[in-house]
């Protein structure tokens, strides 16, 4: 097995994905620079977080149309699982991998705290490691996380199972408190229609060891391992 | 011919305008009674085309697939001739 991480100018991640795959889940991994066309031989692909291209025009649309986001889209097409983390989800939706747009925070400042989020589905290769209703601790850092999307969208990802992740209280409660951005319905991460694409603006990477004050999004990266091993 | 077209690009109604919002609220304290100010980002783009309706189709497309996002966005191209 072999997981692509990609790497755009202004991507910053990377690393940190990197070390998680190889160091704590154990799993082989390598960086591949957005110029490399070719994805061939990789069962899996993650877009780390960062700030590709100085997020002009919007966060994630110059990366979204690079040559390599082809060969990302053919590792969709063919099942295999791409996670978009932060930056990453961005460049997913503006890819049109994934449903909706993520636009500017409802206070519109950068925001870097931990949050509390519900799973919301377990029936994912990404979260066949967690309970459904759980709540898990991962770190937000992102000024453009406000996850938007028209109707009649919003109902369809509810009724298909497909939003993943809600940010919630400690007691598990989707209030406007504990939402971070003003995102739609405190939507988080969500996934495709065929459930292979997860985008989520939280940093599991970030929080796969205690020592981080959290490990609970290693959980993220193990459930993508075991289905890539059990399908590919 | 060479053309320049104008491009706006606003968010769509009922999105939130954090800027624009707060540029009211400022204008308010320097004793401006504004309706609503809303915040909307240009680009102007010279192009080559054989005809008026060439040019502005091509923008058109450009807007589709890059400039804006339609999921969020409203745009309007205007175009001129150059000289």
């Amino acid at each position: 097995m072999k997981i692509a991480i990609i790497q755009f100018g202004g991507t910053n991640c990377d690393m940190d994905v990197l070390h998680v795959l190889k160091d704590v889940v154990g799993v082989d991994a390598e960086t591949v620079w957005y110029k490399e066309e070719n994805l061939t031989g990789f069962d899996g692909v993650v877009v780390p977080g960062g700030f590709s291209y100085g997020d002009y025009l919007r966060a994630g649309a110059i990366a979204a149309r690079t040559p390599i986001m082809d060969s990302v889209k053919k590792i969709a097409a063919e099942g295999k699982p791409v996670l978009g983390i932060c930056n990453g989800f961005q460049i997913l939706t503006e890819a049109r991998l994934l449903e909706g747009a993520l636009t500017t925070n409802e206070y519109p400042k950068f925001r870097c705290h931990w949050t509390n989020l519900r799973v919301e589905t377990a029936n994912t290769p990404f979260t066949s490691k967690f309970r459904k209703g759980e709540v898990i601790r991962l770190p937000i850092a992102h000024m453009e996380g406000k996850f938007y999307t028209e109707e009649p969208t919003l109902a369809e990802l509810d009724e298909n199972d497909q939003v993943v992740f809600r940010y919630v209280d400690e007691k598990g409660r989707a209030t406007d408190k504990a939402n971070p951005n003003g995102s739609l319905e405190n939507i988080a991460g969500i996934v495709n229609a065929s459930r292979n694409v997860l985008g989520l603006m939280p940093h599991p990477e970030r929080a796969s060891e205690a020592i981080l004050g959290s490990d609970e999004g290693r959980k993220i990266f193990e459930s993508m391992a075991d289905y890539i091993t059990e399908n590919f | 011919m060479q053309y320049q077209a104008t491009v706006t690009i606003e968010q769509k109604a009922g999105m939130l305008d954090p800027e624009g919002t707060t540029a009211k609220r400022a204008l308010g304290h320097l004793g401006y009674a504004v309706e609503s100010v809303k915040t909307a980002k240009k680009y102007e783009i010279v192009l080559e085309a054989e005809s008026a309706e060439v040019a502005k189709q091509k923008v058109d497309e450009m807007c589709q697939k890059l400039i804006a996002n339609p999921i969020i966005h409203n745009y309007t191209i205007e175009l001129k001739e150059l000289n």
